[in-house]
Formats: structure tokens, C-alpha cells, sequence
């Protein structure tokens, strides 16, 4: 068997006990580990999502139990390249941390470890049990993270998100049980195939398990009216953590991918795409909320936080069109919209170092000290999250645009996605003059940016280049990927097909009497 | 059985949602922990009520669907930890804010007693 399928989850965990061991000690050893550990996630990462490009899923039961019993994992070309996503953002994340922006420095490396093995676990899980069990986890890291520092607006920020994801939880318990009372299995594929045969009368409680579900995945990807803990908690993390949070909230989007392509999805019997009603105008009504909060908000790293809910709506719209073209549009943008955020959330902490007691609210204010240097990489990065050519944003957005099929999903989408795009050019230029040309004419005392941090920040914005340059294979590989997640058959015939090696079935008789 | 099953499950959501929806953190968490009290069992009760069958496979002709009485342990665990986690938090949010409202300011009449 091979064990590659785990190691995205056993790394950070043994990362996060070492670190956790070694508490106290030279914070050069403890970053240096952290760091060593992340490019291995990304090397192990990159050598999964090479092992699927040719459609190839692996399934790797834990402690040889034949599906459905047991635990099983499941790479497939979706779940590796939520790991990548993951892997790169960390990767940049952690860079810029261990260049001296991780104070304390003693508690962060360890949690960051455990929150990466729990996304890694969430992904490659096969099993609908073990997926709320990865969720506790990361969230409980990410509870940690969040308050990472301490001050009375984290503590106040961190309260709401705690009590509302405590309150997710326990809906997600309560939608598990109830698929479980009537199919009988926590395994996804198994239950897939349970659910399309089910009877008629066991039709109102799946649906009311399945919609349940939606209400967890929706306050985890901050959909309407579920967003509301996000831009307050995002603004008032520490840069590496916010930007690391750039990928929770696509944790909920991908559970929605999975849960209703695969389960829920076209093959589903009486319950097809029975969430894809709801999914559409809340996703348009996110994208507009987004859009709005961006303008309104009077704080940068606010600003970028509504435009993390403005891509969480894109993306859902994406989902919500049900069809290979939009998925394969939506992933692509998922990639994009990820590490742009998280650049900017970078970005945000070191203009606000510059800017002195001013901080990074959109006022006039002292000079910073590298504007034009820091000006132009914002203005990268602004374009890129617009959606400007030539970057990936653009490419991204004119795919999921493309991809409307009908007359009423085409007038409502692109009204709502140009319009929204119209008012974050609007609201990211009006904070880009303002903090870099409508200054006092003093410049604050600080002091440079670290180089090395810097140049974290250049790396991840330079994706989105490498993303549109590298746009046909990248295209293609999420073209290739949503066709696999839009055939559930190929899935679930990995997963029930699959057979444990030296399983003697005639020792395997004797064990059951 | 089943009805007595089914109105303490409700009881307790009931007040848990009820709690939930107060303005204190220390309402808040007692509205938690009910609501997970009532979710566990309702996760238990999901493999069926057996009163005549063993637990232990061999035992007796029948036995009861042991995955939920797994499942329900993962999740005493983890209510159990996060309960602990929200209570800190809790208490820190008091001494940091000065009181102990989700919003971190008193403002308007909920909060009489």
C-alpha cells in the first residue's frame, strides 16, 4: 500500500508534538523545524497531485479495514489540489512568520501544525464521521491562532467565532446522525450509493440531514447569512494567521463540493442537487454583501476581509451552476482567490508597520516609508483581486462568466460579478490613494521592511502570474478535475472496489463467524 | 421509550437554542452544553433503540448497533474539551472587556435580570 495518502496528515502532527516538546527552547530551531516541515508538506503535496493527473484515486484504508468499514482516505485530482492550495499558502505564510513576525513565537509554529493536519485531514478524508472529526480539530487550532497575541479586540472577535462554530458543530453531529439513522454507513461512497436507492419514505429525513449539512458548510465558507464573524475576526488576527485563514473558509467550500457531487449530487436519485436551489441566489447575495462591506469598510485589513466573503460568493455561484465548466472555472479561481487574500493580508501588516499610530485605517496619514516599492506590489495585487488582465483573476472570472448556462443564470451572474468587480476597483483605489498619495508630508518613524518578508509577499503574489502564464495546463488539470468530480461513479467505484493487499478471503471467512 | 427519548432530546435543545440566544457568555455556554447534551443523545438514538439486545456480540441472539456508542464517546470527548476551551475564553473575555457580554459592552435593556 502506498503510504504517501497519509503523510499530509502524520507531518503536521508530528511537527506540531515536536515543536510542542521543545517549547522554550532557541526560537532559531523551533523555525528552522517549522520551515523544514512545510516544504516537506509542499514536496509531498507536489507528489500527489502528480500522481493524479492521470485520473488515478488512491485509496488508503487505515488499519486494513475493507470499505465501507473503517476509515478510509481518498486522494483524487480535488483533494490533491486543496492540499497544494494549502501547502503553497503555508509555505508563504510560515516564510513570512519566521522572518521575525511570529511574536510569541513560542505557541504559534506548534498550532500552526495542528490546524494544517487538520485542513490536510479534512481533505483527504473518506468518511463523513472523521471529516467532523478534522473539523474540530483544525478549528480548535484555529480558536488558538485566532486569539494568537492577545489584546481585547481579538479576545472580543474571537468570542463570536468561537460560540458560533461551537454551535456548527453540534448541527453537524445532528445532520451526521440523522444520514446515519437511515443509511447505515459514514462512509461518503457508500452512503452516495445507499442514498440514490432510498425509499420514498426515508426521502424527508435525508433531505433534512443533507440541508442541515449545508448550514455547517455554509457557516464555514461565510455564506449569507452565515458570514458575519468573518471580516471582525480576519481583521483583528495576525498577518501569517490571517493569511492562513484564507484557506478556511475554502475548507467549507470544498466540503460542498464533495458533499454535493458526491452524495447529493446528479446521480442522486430523488434527492439530486438537492442543496443547488439554495446555493444560487445565496451565493449572488454574498458576492453583493461582499462587494458592499469592501466599500464601506474604513480599516484596510477590513476591506480585504470583505473580499475574502466576495470570492467566497464567486466561488459559490461557480458551484451553485452545477456544470463541468463552471467547476473547472471554480477551482481555478479557488487557487487565484486564495493566495491573492493572503498576499494582501500580508501586505496590509506591512504597511501598517509603516504608517505609525495611523495603522491601517483609510485616513490621511504620515508617508510610508517604502511607498513606491509597497505601492506598486499593492497595486499588483489589487488588480489581480479585481480581476484585471493579464493576471489570473481575469482568466478565472471570465471562465466562470463563460461558464453561465442558461439566459437567467447569465443576466443574474454578470450584473452581479462586473458590478461587484466595478465596486472593488472602486473601493481598493480610493484605499490605495489615500494611504499611499494623500499623505502628510512626514514620513512615520519605522523601519524597513524585513527583505525576506518582503520577499514572501513578492513569491505568493507572483502565483497569479505563474497562474496565468501557466494557464492552459493549469486549465486543463482543472478541466480534467471537474469532470472527475462531476462522475461520483469513479469515486465510489475506487473506494467500495477497493482491496486490501495479503487479505487471505478465506481467513477473512473464518475471522467472521 | 422511543417518545420519552424523543422529548428529552427536544427538552434539551430546546433550552440549549434558548440559551444560546442570550446576551451572557456564561448563558451562552450552559446553552452549549445543553444543546450537546441533546445532540449526543440524539446521536446515540440514531442506531436504533434496542432494550432487549446485549451490548457484546456473542452474548445474546441480538446486539445493538455499536458504531453510534463510538461515535457518541468522540463526541462527549470533544464537547468536553471545547466546553473547557470556551470557558477560558469566557473568563478572559471578562477580565479584558470588564463584562461578561458576547458583544463586550452593556447597551440596552436585555440584560436586566
Amino acid at each position: 500500500m502506498n503510504h504517501l495518502a497519509i503523510a499530509p496528515v502524520l507531518i503536521p502532527l508530528l511537527t506540531g508534538i515536536v515543536l510542542l516538546l521543545g517549547t522554550g527552547r532557541p526560537l532559531a530551531l523551533q523555525r528552522s523545524i517549522s520551515f523544514l516541515s512545510i516544504v516537506l508538506q509542499l514536496i509531498v503535496a507536489m507528489f500527489l497531485i502528480s500522481g493524479s493527473f492521470n485520473g488515478a484515486i488512491t485509496v488508503y484504508a487505515l488499519g486494513n479495514w475493507t470499505p465501507p468499514f473503517g476509515i478510509v482516505l481518498v486522494v483524487d485530482r480535488l483533494s490533491a489540489l486543496m492540499l497544494l492550495t494549502t501547502a503553497v499558502l503555508a509555505f508563504f505564510s510560515l516564510w513570512y512568520a519566521v522572518r521575525g513576525n511570529d511574536k510569541p513565537a513560542d505557541s504559534l509554529h506548534s498550532v500552526v501544525h495542528f490546524l494544517l493536519m487538520g485542513i490536510n485531514g479534512a481533505f483527504l478524508t473518506g468518511d463523513l464521521f472523521n471529516l467532523f472529526v478534522f473539523f474540530e480539530v483544525l478549528l480548535l487550532a484555529s480558536y488558538t491562532l485566532l486569539l494568537h497575541g492577545g489584546g481585547a479586540a481579538r479576545i472580543k472577535s474571537g468570542l463570536h467565532y468561537v460560540l458560533l462554530n461551537l454551535a456548527g458543530s453540534s448541527l453537524f453531529l445532528l445532520s451526521a446522525a440523522m444520514l446515519y439513522s437511515v443509511t447505515g454507513t459514514l462512509n461518503m461512497a457508500d452512503m452516495a450509493l445507499k442514498v440514490a436507492h432510498a425509499s420514498p419514505e426515508q426521502t424527508p429525513l435525508l433531505t433534512a440531514g443533507a440541508l442541515l449539512l449545508l448550514v455547517v458548510f455554509g457557516l464555514k465558507a461565510a455564506m449569507v447569512p452565515l458570514y458575519f464573524w468573518l471580516p471582525r475576526a480576519y481583521a483583528s488576527a495576525s498577518a501569517p494567521v490571517a493569511a492562513m485563514f484564507c484557506i478556511m473558509t475554502k475548507i467549507g467550500l470544498y466540503a460542498i463540493i464533495r458533499v454535493y457531487s458526491l452524495i447529493f449530487g446528479n446521480d442522486a436519485g430523488e434527492l439530486a442537487n438537492v442543496a443547488h436551489p439554495f446555493l444560487w441566489p445565496l451565493a449572488l447575495i454574498t458576492l453583493a454583501l461582499g462587494a458592499t462591506g469592501a466599500l464601506a469598510a474604513r480599516e484596510l485589513r477590513l476591506q480585504i476581509a470583505y473580499l475574502v466573503v466576495v470570492s467566497v460568493g464567486t466561488l459559490l455561484a461557480g458551484i451553485a451552476l452545477n456544470t463541468s465548466a463552471a467547476l473547472s472555472a471554480t477551482l481555478y479561481y479557488l487557487m487565484h482567490s486564495t493566495w491573492v487574500c493572503a498576499a494582501l493580508f500580508l501586505l496590509a501588516d506591512i504597511i501598517m508597520h509603516q504608517r505609525g499610530a495611523t495603522a491601517d485605517r483609510i485616513i490621511t496619514g504620515p508617508a510610508v516609508r517604502q511607498a513606491v516599492m509597497l505601492g506598486s506590489l499593492f497595486f499588483i495585487a489589487s488588480a489581480a483581486i479585481i480581476g484585471m488582465p493579464p493576471l489570473s483573476g481575469f482568466v478565472g472570472k471570465l471562465m466562470i462568466l463563460s461558464a453561465a448556462d442558461s439566459e437567467q443564470h447569465t443576466f443574474w451572474l454578470w450584473t452581479l460579478l462586473l458590478l461587484s468587480s466595478f465596486v472593488m476597483i472602486i473601493a481598493l483605489s480610493r484605499s490605495g490613494s489615500t494611504i499611499f498619495w494623500r499623505t502628510e508630508n512626514r514620513t512615520a518613524k519605522a523601519d524597513k521592511a524585513d527583505p525576506g518578508a518582503l520577499l514572501a509577499v513578492i513569491g505568493m503574489l507572483s502565483l497569479t502570474l505563474v497562474l496565468s502564464l501557466a494557464g492552459e495546463p493549469a486549465i486543463r488539470f482543472s478541466q480534467a478535475l471537474a469532470n472527475q468530480v462531476m462522475t461520483p461513479s469513479l469515486y465510489i467505484n475506487a473506494v467500495l472496489g477497493h482491496q486490501i493487499k495479503g487479505d487471505d478471503p478465506t481467513a477473512r471467512g473464518q475471522d467472521d463467524e | 421509550m422511543e417518545i420519552i427519548m424523543a422529548i428529552v432530546i427536544a427538552v434539551l435543545t430546546s433550552c440549549g437554542v434558548y440559551l444560546l440566544l442570550r446576551g451572557r457568555t456564561f448563558a451562552i455556554i450552559l446553552g452549549l452544553t445543553l444543546l450537546t447534551y441533546g445532540v449526543n443523545l440524539f446521536l446515540f438514538v440514531s442506531g436504533r433503540l434496542n432494550p432487549d439486545s446485549s451490548t457484546i456480540i456473542g452474548v445474546g441472539q441480538q446486539y445493538t448497533d455499536p458504531l453510534p456508542q463510538a461515535l457518541v464517546l468522540t463526541a462527549i470527548v470533544i464537547s468536553f474539551a471545547m466546553t473547557a476551551f470556551v470557558l477560558i475564553l469566557a473568563l478572559r473575555a471578562r477580565a479584558e472587556l470588564g463584562n461578561d457580554h458576547v458583544d463586550g459592552q452593556y447597551n440596552g435593556e436585555d440584560l436586566k435580570p
